[in-house]
């Protein structure tokens, strides 16, 4: 029974990998792709984890467990500094975006 | 199984084609650091796939290790300007 229900939270987290992937080769420019590939790929890897630990359990599941919450940590904190270095190193935003919260907060730091 | 298998595959192959055809580094850089979590996942899998428990231990230094070059790629870029 367990081996079931962890096939079927494997199989979600895969379709949530595949829908991330498929962000990342779509979406417009790389701001657009870092907000839709890191959030889909974290929770879908997650996922994967978690289903290991509900269809084997014991040390594997024990150390499947152990990187799930190591990647629900390091991946938002590794794009988040992706995300400012781009922005730092001058990257365009796409043509559609309608706000830049970021470089208006470092005018203001400029101006005092 | 086997299907889960090729949609991963089906993943990594996507990743690698925005490795090869992004238009600013800072692209490549997310494709690397996506694959390097897709990767992950992919170990997960093998290792029940497998039954053999030390895929679990590759999982978890691969963890490590793709949030570190991440951290020093992002470092990286920040120190210049590649849009000029």
């Amino acid at each position: 029974m367990s081996e079931t229900i962890g096939m079927v939270i494997i199989s979600i987290g895969v379709a949530f990998d595949l829908f991330g992937c498929i962000g990342l080769v779509r979406l417009p420019d790389i701001y657009n792709r870092l907000q839709g590939a890191t959030k889909c790929v974290t929770l879908g890897t997650c996922l994967i984890l978690v289903g290991v630990l509900v269809h084997s359990g014991g040390a594997m599941g024990i150390k499947a467990l152990l990187c799930a919450i190591f990647v629900l940590l390091s991946s938002p904190t590794g794009a988040h500094a992706l995300a400012r270095g781009a922005h730092r190193s001058g990257v365009k935003l796409w043509k559609g975006s309608v706000m830049d919260k970021y470089a208006e907060d470092q005018e203001g730091k400029l101006d005092q | 199984m086997i299907v889960l298998m090729v949609l991963l595959i089906l993943c990594c192959f996507l990743c690698l084609y925005r490795i090869g055809m992004g238009p600013t580094p800072p692209d490549r850089t997310v494709g690397i650091d996506i694959l390097g979590t897709l990767v992950v996942g992919f170990c997960a899998f093998t290792a029940i796939l497998t039954g053999k428990d030390w895929y679990m231990n590759v999982a978890i230094s691969w963890a490590l290790l793709s949030f570190i070059g991440t951290i020093a790629l992002a470092k990286f870029l920040e120190g210049r300007g590649f849009d000029e």
